[in-house]
């Protein structure tokens, strides 16, 4: 039978939003193949979400047809939802109901018969490692352990079609593995998978590749089609004299580079044409392209075009901008006072220290005796699996959380006890970029600036900083909950270094945000910790700990790694694995560490 | 529908009861926090009221006066040197009313006139001051009649009221504030309850999971109904024990007959919490639109405190869409009166249209769809 | 530290201001409120249904039933003919009372016996039948009088007179509207300071405003100023819808008023800090607003007496701080009270205002993480 698994004719799909009209799908014509892995890409508000519930039938076209498996949506939804597995992002668990009691419901709803369920469970149970916790309720599992949960009760009835939503977001390295491995098991069964995503590098697992911007179909192809107009343009440059990171800058700067990123020891740069800008002391080798080049190349190809109600567009940045080093608006220079005001302070002396630091929540030691040391200037990296105590450790260096015992000392006091103007020192960027929903962006950035004790000519010099520099002028009037997730983010860091602070706190500041508004996000780290600014950063995203100079890798709330991410990823180099990721290290000595543990118990 | 599915959705929602206190919570914590408040917190029945009495010359006559509002127990009298002594304490709130016997009081009465007694109440509780200016008339008949029958001359009343005051002789306020109040409570249980319970699965993402399934709109909405119609009649026997044997209130009527109307209440209260949880997806905003459309009308528009004959036309008007008025005047009755039919009869049928009425406006509101 | 503070509170009007939902709370259920109690709240009783059954020919017993028809408080519904037609129209609901007059009520009138109507009232709600059935009292004591004197009939040996102070008509609306003012303002301040704390909880910017050089006193001073002011200028507000739209009398001192509405709102804003400080999530702070208000209103005198408590309930009234304000209102309204009269309500108040104001900071000190 040759019917499309999914089928969708001229759709269009607008939702009101507060007073305005929102065109989430606009026009989009585009097919799914039986029985193949075909992966949703596209920038934050590209469409993706409202895609997944167009061919859940829980939304209706207002122009255009879609259909599943040749069903009408408009007409046939129960037979749709009779052949479909459906995840949506927060996974649709009853948090209150135990792991067991999650599946016996989805078993009920979807008419999944006695006599097959006993099976059934055990195989879902098996496939996702759930088996030991089938008692636990879904609300007290770990983030990886929800997403494997909700994708098995998607699963129960094996399902023709299979919709994930944005799976992985918030997961670790470890449950995004076992999670892909599942679903390329159910390809093998026959299963069509559709699953949207943020993690370029999942890309390049799937089958297909749809990408979507503004609602919009870009392309749909398999990944491989994607490198090829890149063959030639791709290269790995190292200088053995300069640092990674000003390497990169520099690099980005040049003309004719699209991207510019550090990766492992070297910069992997993409270039619009194949001849390299090349300078002195600069060895350039050619690499193979890979999924994230091309995406990049080519939104930033459409930002480019559509400066600047578009995208963030950090690979469009040169252009507009052609030397950021000198730019009187960067933060760069504007930190400068604060460098010389320490000019006397020993750059070596550690900004934050951490001995011996534990914390106990009733019988459970979520942090048990940690110590650390970061230095001035640096990027400070703290990593980990879902419930590894970093959250825990983050919140205490803030003063969020007290400790139960050990010293922890933050630019030379224990914010906890501190009088309240050390706080002034840092600057704090929290997970959901909590700002105040309702104020508007101009009245965020003036609350701020006076909590922050900003008067006079100062605060007039800073706001105005704070509105040219992250291109907030646009919005100024908008309410800080309508922002696209790129412009909040720029928000929540522009009210948090309104205050020009020593070190900068950030709990997972990319975790939803596109790959285009990440790459902005860390240029700005980057002059940050140039101009001397300590930043301390939590996340999730194994390429971004490459950024850091050093990063703590800790699970089950010890430190199992801490160095350089050179260092890091040399303690897993074996024959086998003669150039391992970071991603391949987390990996390696998570596991082992747990295995260890698991052993000693 | 799909009795697999149903049974899957009505024992997930008794889990979550099960393991959220909050939903217990409303159904029997708030019930009992309630009447207790009410049955013990809220009466309109004065006794001991403080009387400041002034008496300017004492005489047999006077003191057989006072020790006869005294004896009626509805009183306190307490003497006062003077009116202005007596005025201070009043407004201060010592006492609620001052009684002035005059000098000529003996003199006046003996001469067979009418000796004035003069009466003073503090108006500023209205309802109040009416009920004891009423305990006061009485007394004062009372103790004319007394005199007349001591002294053996026949009192000359042209016209003597004789009360017969039905269902309720003593007019005590709790036996009929206290039936009352169980509308209340189920409204709440019925309409806030499941008007949370819903805006929580929108709140969480569930619904949507939910809806992504095979399940049928009709199965959703009885799955929620089910749990809570359970629960809400548990709330209702509850309260109906605490009432009869706790605050000794009378059940006159059948016990299956209230339960039956409970049961009829129950489901129109169900109706207009599902209706609110179509509109307002999340909990604050269902907890604001459950408050103020259905818990406030059933306080003060079902008559269960405050006399729907006496409100204005337009507001009495707005009473007949408020559910709680039906089941009040049902619950009265049946506690009070007996199985009075035509009452139990009118405004059961008043409860089964508004029934029919919120469940088909709640079936179509509510789509297979989330926008 | 004032230019901090200051930011916060211009912050939380903001917050509570540009959105649609909490203006709307803030204004529409406080008046949907005083409008429902203003109109349907009436102890007044109005067009109260009554039954006649009349076995008298004379013209006594007419003159008596034009006093009832001609009443505003008594309805006529029915005239009944017999014995066996009162019952189903009290059953029914139809009628609350029904007159009944013998056979011989002109004929003893004039024979200058003792003659009797007889009253049926519907006890299902005792307190519109006591109240009703002082209305028949009142106006067969008019009708004796008048019989009396125009019968030179001897009166009795003593007459009651009663006259009731403040209010002399005895108006329910007069004492129920000033209750709406302290009513309102305890619900709006509550609502404002008791989920403001768990509402930046929730939105993750409670974290952002502690690791700012805020101090706690700083953010509490933040939190409790927005309150006062509207709770104060809804107060003042419903105070004036009072006096202009319901035409309750104003006849105390509004320095008075103001002093009363300053230390209830301390009161108030200290007790919602403090469920404020102690709920994790919005629902639990709706949950312990709600939990705090109903006993609040239900024992403080606002709609029962609270003479007419058991002892140990009475006691417990002590610790409301809403029924010392109802004293305070109703008094500047009604009775003309000033502040010297008033200190005895003042000075309880002004102690619950002060030990919650400090219970909260001490709970936010000891609750910030």
């Amino acid at each position: 039978m040759d019917v499309p698994a999914l089928a969708l004719v001229g759709v269009h799909k607008n939702f009101r939003q507060g007073g305005r009209q929102i065109e989430a799908i606009s026009g989009l014509s585009m097919q799914v193949q039986g029985a193949r892995i075909t992966g949703l890409l596209g920038p934050d508000g590209a469409g993706k979400t409202t895609l997944m519930r167009l061919a859940a039938a829980l939304l209706w076209p207002d122009t255009g047809i879609v259909r599943v498996f040749g069903h009408d949506s408009r007409d046939a939804a129960a037979a749709i939802q009779a052949d479909i597995g459906y995840m949506p992002q927060r996974f649709g668990l009853y948090e209150e109901l135990s792991v067991h009691e999650n599946l016996v419901l989805y078993a009920d709803l979807q008419g999944l018969g006695p006599a097959r369920r006993k099976t059934r469970f055990d195989e879902l149970l098996q496939l996702t490692a759930l088996g030991p916790f089938g008692g636990r309720r879904a609300g007290d599992l770990s983030g990886g352990m929800k997403q494997k949960l909700g994708l098995a009760c998607a699963l129960l009835r094996a399902p023709r079609l299979l919709l994930l939503d944005e799976p992985t977001v918030g997961v670790d390295p470890i449950s995004r593995r076992e999670l892909w491995s599942i679903i390329k098991a159910m390809r093998a069964q026959g299963v069509t998978v559709v699953v949207s995503t943020a993690y370029l590098d999942e890309a390049e697992l799937c089958d297909d590749i749809v990408l979507l911007h503004a609602g919009k179909l870009l392309v749909q192809q398999p990944p491989a089609a994607f490198h090829a107009p890149l063959s030639g343009r791709c290269f790995s440059v190292r200088h053995p004299g300069i640092r990674r990171r000003r390497l990169q800058e520099s690099l980005s700067s040049r003309d004719g580079v699209v991207d510019a990123l550090v990766q492992s020891d070297s910069v992997r740069v993409v270039l619009q044409g194949d001849l390299p800008p090349r300078q002195e002391g600069e060895a350039w080798q050619p690499v193979s392209p890979r999924f994230e080049d091309a995406f990049v190349s080519l939104l930033a190809a459409r930002a480019a075009g559509a400066q600047p109600a578009g995208m963030p567009a950090a690979a469009a940045r040169p252009a507009r901008d052609p030397a950021p080093d000198a730019t009187v608006a960067s933060p760069a220079t504007v930190l400068q006072p604060i460098q010389s005001d320490d000019a006397a302070r020993d750059r070596s002396a550690p900004v934050i220290e951490v001995h011996e630091l534990r914390r106990r929540f009733g019988s459970f030691e979520a942090v048990k005796g940690i110590g650390f040391a970061v230095q001035r200037g640096e990027v400070f990296g703290l990593l980990g699996a879902n419930g590894a105590g970093k959250s825990t450790t983050f919140r205490m260096l803030c003063g969020l959380l007290p400790a139960t015992s050990g010293t922890l000392r933050v630019a030379g006091v224990d914010l906890r006890r501190a009088r309240a103007a050390a706080r002034a020192r840092i600057g704090y960027v929290s997970q959901r970029f909590s700002l105040y929903g309702n104020l508007s962006v101009a009245q965020n950035l003036a609350f701020f600036a006076s909590v922050y004790g900003l008067a006079g000519e100062r605060r007039r010099t800073r706001l105005d900083w704070a509105r040219q520099e992250f291109d907030l002028d646009a919005y100024l009037d908008a309410s800080a909950v309508e922002l696209p997730l790129g412009f909040k983010q720029r928000l929540a860091l522009a009210c948090a270094l309104m205050h020009e602070p020593w070190i900068l706190f950030l709990d997972e500041p990319t975790s939803g945000v596109d790959p285009l508004a990440r790459r902005e996000f860390w240029q700005r780290i980057n002059q940050l910790a140039e101009s001397g600014v300590t930043v301390m950063i939590t996340t999730h995203f194994m390429d971004e700990a490459e950024y850091c100079d050093r990063l703590v890798l800790m699970s089950l709330g010890e430190i199992l790694a801490f160095g350089t991410p050179q260092e890091i990823r040399a303690r897993v180099r074996t024959a086998a694995m003669p150039e391992p990721t970071m991603e391949d290290a987390f990996i390696g000595l998570i596991q082992a560490h747990e295995a260890q543990t698991r052993r000693a118990a | 529908m799909n009795r697999l599915r149903l049974r899957g959705l009505v024992r997930k929602e008794f889990l979550q009861i099960l393991r959220d206190p909050s939903a217990i919570a409303i159904a029997f914590v708030l019930p009992v926090f309630l009447l207790l408040l009410f049955g013990y917190g809220v009466s309109l029945d004065a006794h001991h009221v403080p009387l400041a009495v002034v008496v300017d010359q004492p005489t047999a006559q006077t003191s057989d006066f006072i020790g006869s509002l005294q004896q009626s127990g509805y009183f306190e009298p307490r003497y006062s040197p003077s009116f202005k002594v007596a005025r201070d304490a009043l407004m201060e709130r010592r006492v609620s009313g001052i009684i002035w016997l005059r000098s000529d009081f003996s003199r006046e009465m003996l001469a067979g006139k009418t000796a004035p007694v003069a009466a003073w109440l503090d108006g500023v509780d209205a309802n109040n001051a009416n009920i004891v200016q009423g305990y006061l008339l009485g007394a004062w008949q009372n103790w004319l009649q007394l005199q007349a029958d001591e002294a053996g001359y026949a009192l000359s009343i042209p016209v003597r009221v004789q009360s017969r005051i039905w269902f309720n002789p003593a007019l005590r306020s709790r036996d009929f504030l206290v039936p009352g109040l169980i509308a209340v409570i189920m409204t709440l249980i019925g309409a806030l309850l499941t008007a949370l319970v819903v805006a929580r699965e929108w709140e969480r993402g569930t619904m949507e999971a939910l809806m992504a399934s095979p399940v049928t709109m009709g199965e959703i909405l009885l799955g929620k109904l089910v749990p809570y119609f359970l629960l809400g009649m548990g709330g209702m026997l509850l309260s109906v024990a605490m009432a009869v044997w706790l605050f000794a209130v009378p059940l006159v009527g059948s016990f299956w007959l209230l339960l039956a109307c409970s049961a009829l209440f129950l489901l129109v209260a169900l109706g207009m919490g599902l209706l609110i949880s179509t509109l307002a997806k999340n909990q604050f905003v269902a907890a604001q639109v459950a408050v103020i459309v259905t818990f406030l009308p059933a306080f003060i528009l079902s008559g269960f405190i405050f006399d729907i004959h006496s409100m204005p036309a337009v507001v009495q008007f707005l009473t007949h869409v408020v559910a709680a008025r039906y089941y009040v005047a049902i619950l009265q009755t049946l506690f009070l009166a007996g199985d009075v039919w035509p009452v139990v009869l009118g405004n059961s049928v008043a409860l089964v249209l508004m029934a029919t009425i919120f469940f088909a406006i709640a079936r179509r509101k509510s789509r297979k769809r989330l926008d | 530290m004032w230019a901090r503070i200051f930011a916060l509170i211009v912050k939380e009007f903001l917050a509570v201001l540009r959105d649609a939902a909490s203006r709307t709370v803030l204004i529409g259920p406080p008046l949907i409120q005083l409008m429902v109690f203003g109109y349907a709240a009436s102890f007044d009783l109005r067009h109260i249904p009554y039954a006649v059954y009349n076995q008298d020919s004379g013209y006594a017993s007419r003159q008596l039933l034009a006093r009832f028809s001609g009443s505003p408080v008594f309805r006529q519904v029915a005239v009944l003919r017999g014995d066996a037609q009162i019952a189903p129209r009290l059953n029914d609901k139809s009628a609350l009372l029904v007159l009944h007059i013998g056979q011989h009520f002109t004929r003893d009138l004039l024979a200058r016996r003792t003659a009797r109507l007889q009253v049926l009232v519907d006890g299902r709600d005792s307190n519109t039948a006591a109240l009703a059935l002082n209305d028949v009292g009142g106006i067969v004591l008019d009708f004796n009088q008048q019989w009396a004197a125009a019968h030179g009939q001897r009166g009795p040996p003593a007459q009651l007179v009663t006259r009731a102070w403040f209010n002399p008509n005895l108006r329910s609306r007069w004492f129920i509207v000033p209750g709406i003012v302290a009513l309102l303002t305890l619900v709006v301040t509550l609502l404002v300071t008791g989920l403001s704390v768990a509402r930046e909880r929730e939105m993750g910017t409670f974290d952002q405003l502690l690791v700012t050089p805020l101090r706690p006193l700083e953010i509490l001073v933040g939190k409790a100023v927005p309150g006062f002011v509207i709770g104060g200028l809804e107060g003042g507000f419903i105070a004036l819808v009072a006096v202009l739209w319901f035409h309750v009398p104003f006849v105390g001192s509004i320095a008075a008023l103001a002093l009363g509405m300053f230390f209830f709102l301390l009161a108030a804003i200290g007790i919602g800090l403090m469920i404020s400080s102690l709920a994790v999530t919005q629902q639990q702070g709706l949950l312990g607003v709600f939990l705090f208000l109903v006993p609040s209103i239900i024992l403080s005198g606002f709609a029962t007496p609270i003479a007419n408590m058991p002892e140990a309930v009475q006691w417990l009234t002590r610790l409301n701080p809403m029924r010392y304000f109802l004293i305070v209102v109703r008094g500047v309204f009604l009775e003309g009270s000033t502040v010297p009269v008033l200190w005895s309500q003042y000075a309880p108040l002004a102690l619950i205002g002060v030990g919650s104001m400090s219970a909260a900071a001490w709970l936010f000190r000891h609750r910030m993480a």
